[in-house]
């Protein structure tokens, strides 16, 4: 195990213009965990990230890492590795050159660029020219450009989009393998389902503020319980429901009972002697709780003290 | 800061630019060479009634490598910084490292020795196109003369300056098209006109010989036939080189306290 370093925002604030991009936003990423960083689209991850990463300069607060604004660390490429949303490539540049033109300043020789490509499965096109890649290679690409200095903090801005089913899988191994390992490991995204199984921290960003920031176990419990219930004789289950003053209503499977436990619903029956043939805790919904946070920006702090 | 330079070095050598830019120089100062040689040696009589000849028709020749040439190691010195931001790299340029007064130094670094690179291979151009010529139809090459090989040092150091020149103008006009525009504008248009207009009245003439195209010019020490040095007073090579490096260190100041202190985004 490594020590890797702490990611600590705080009250960062950052005005383009007239326009707050990023809202004195303060949260934590701890080591040996994936933190999930979630917001709609414009909601200001981006100018975050960069803002961490000495791209962008803040209006106030500080982001630092291991206590150190990133311009100050000493071999910044080594201790962090990051691949931002404009994956940024020559075009006329082959990936192999793209990693080797970056390795010297990063200070690992090329032969980790030939294991990186190998790594992220590019190693068949690594002679052609980045131009004329697809998106999910690109994406590869800035991935092994991330891992080039084999970096105890590793942070992705959009790292599934244009990635087929499998490679988010394999995004998904990879990422909890670095938590693993002790790496702390920050990754945006605009879906919540996309990093759902992913993360174990989410921190999720309204307009350039925060509007909620847990354990992803502790942004579950927001989400209403669904239980899919049926059985022979409908009418029974439904009667059940209505004797026990659940909220339920008619789903395409049976009855959908609501905010209760799946092993209350059970006992409740089997003591009715009602003959089920389903009983399901249905998948928490969370990409609704997401969506429920981020559209209701104006009243961050009530759903903050949910959590 | 040696990282960063070897960096640099991979990023340029690694696509096609150079090479292309290169063969463009190659092309267009061959023709030159050869268009210039042919005629100033068959009528060169006619045209100037023998005032250009021999030594002085080789040294005119040679002396057309930086006012025909300089534009290649301007757009090539440029190209180090506008195509960073043209294509983004900039975000890993800088993720990499930190240091944005790194990344200026060290692209300086690579433009001088580019820039030398390119002075060979202009010097080769020229020479190689119009001494065959000289030597069959003319008075000689006189490649043996030592006010020659000044003239081949002062090219070479020129396009070591015209290269870095172009570093600095594209750190601080950073959109690629823009940069383009403005040194073809420059090299092309503006100074030779600026220079013959300026030139003339005796007021002016100071101030014309000031003109990057006109020290350029006294950095080679090439004679009044060569374009866009006007027909004013001229500089001393030192004195060239200093108003280059002037402009140079002028420009890169202000890349780094206006466009390496904005947010890269």
């Amino acid at each position: 195990m490594v020590t890797s370093p702490t990611i600590e925002v705080t009250s960062l604030t950052k005005d383009f213009g007239p326009v707050r991009a990023v809202d004195d936003l303060t949260f934590t990423v701890q080591p040996g965990r994936v933190t999930g960083f979630l917001g709609p689209n414009g909601s200001g991850k981006t100018t975050t990230l960069r803002m961490l990463l000495g791209l962008v300069r803040p209006t106030s607060g500080s982001a630092l890492i291991g206590g150190k604004p990133y311009v100050e660390l000493d071999r910044p490429g080594a201790v962090v590795g990051a691949a931002l949303e404009a994956s940024s490539f020559h075009p006329g540049r082959s990936g192999l050159d793209h990693l080797r033109a970056y390795a010297p300043h990063i200070g690992v020789p090329d032969s980790r660029a030939h294991e990186l490509l190998e790594f992220v499965g590019l190693s068949d096109a690594k002679e052609r020219r980045v131009g004329g890649y697809s998106m999910g290679m690109r994406q590869r690409l800035a991935l092994a450009y991330a891992l080039l200095g084999d970096p105890s903090v590793i942070i992705l801005d959009e790292p599934a989009n244009g990635l087929d089913p499998q490679g988010i899988a394999w995004l998904r191994q990879l990422l909890r393998s670095f938590a693993a390992q002790g790496k702390t490991v920050l990754v945006s995204s605009h879906v919540l389902g996309e990093v759902q199984h992913t993360v174990d921290d989410v921190v999720v960003i309204a307009r350039g503020k925060k509007i909620h920031a847990s354990t992803l176990a502790e942004l579950s419990a927001l989400a209403s319980k669904r239980v899919s219930v049926d059985g022979p004789d409908r009418a029974r289950i439904s009667r059940l429901a209505i004797d026990n003053q659940w909220q339920w209503d008619t789903g395409n499977r049976g009855i959908v009972v609501h905010d209760v436990d799946a092993s209350i619903v059970g006992a409740k029956a089997f003591a009715a002697g009602i003959e089920l043939h389903r009983l399901v805790d249905e998948e928490v919904a969370l990409e609704d709780v997401f969506l429920r946070l981020t559209s209701q920006v104006d009243a961050p702090v009530s759903l903050g003290g949910q959590a | 800061m040696i990282a960063a330079i070897k960096s640099e070095f991979r990023k340029l050598f690694s696509t096609r630019m150079w090479w292309i830019l290169a063969i463009v120089m190659i092309g267009y100062l061959a023709f030159v060479g050869i268009l210039m040689s042919i005629m100033f040696t068959l009528l060169g009589d006619e045209m100037t009634g023998g005032a250009v000849q021999g030594k002085t028709l080789a040294v005119t020749i040679y002396g057309f490598i930086n006012p025909i040439g300089y534009v290649f190691p301007l757009l090539i010195g440029s190209l180090l910084f506008t195509s960073e931001f043209r294509h983004q790299t900039i975000t890993p340029s800088l993720l990499s490292g930190a240091n944005r007064t790194h990344l200026l130094l060290s692209k300086l670094v690579v433009s001088a020795v580019v820039g030398l690179l390119y002075g060979v291979i202009a010097v080769l151009a020229m020479i190689g196109s119009s001494a065959p010529f000289l030597q069959i139809l003319g008075d000689g090459h006189y490649l043996g003369d030592s006010e020659v090989w000044k003239l081949i040092a002062g090219s070479l150091l020129v396009f070591v300056l015209w290269t870095m020149f172009g570093v600095a103008l594209g750190g601080l006009i950073v959109n690629q098209v823009a940069a383009i525009v403005v040194i073809l504008a420059m090299t092309q248009f503006v100074e030779p006109i600026l220079g013959l207009v300026l030139g003339i009245p005796e007021a002016t003439r100071g101030v014309a010989q000031f003109l990057p195209a006109a020290a350029g010019n006294a950095v080679v020490g090439s004679n009044s036939l060569a374009m866009g040095t006007g027909m004013g007073d001229m500089l001393t090579r030192t004195e060239g080189a200093a108003v280059l490096m002037a402009y140079i260190v002028i420009f890169a100041l202000l890349c780094r306290f206006i466009t390496l202190r904005r947010d890269i985004g």
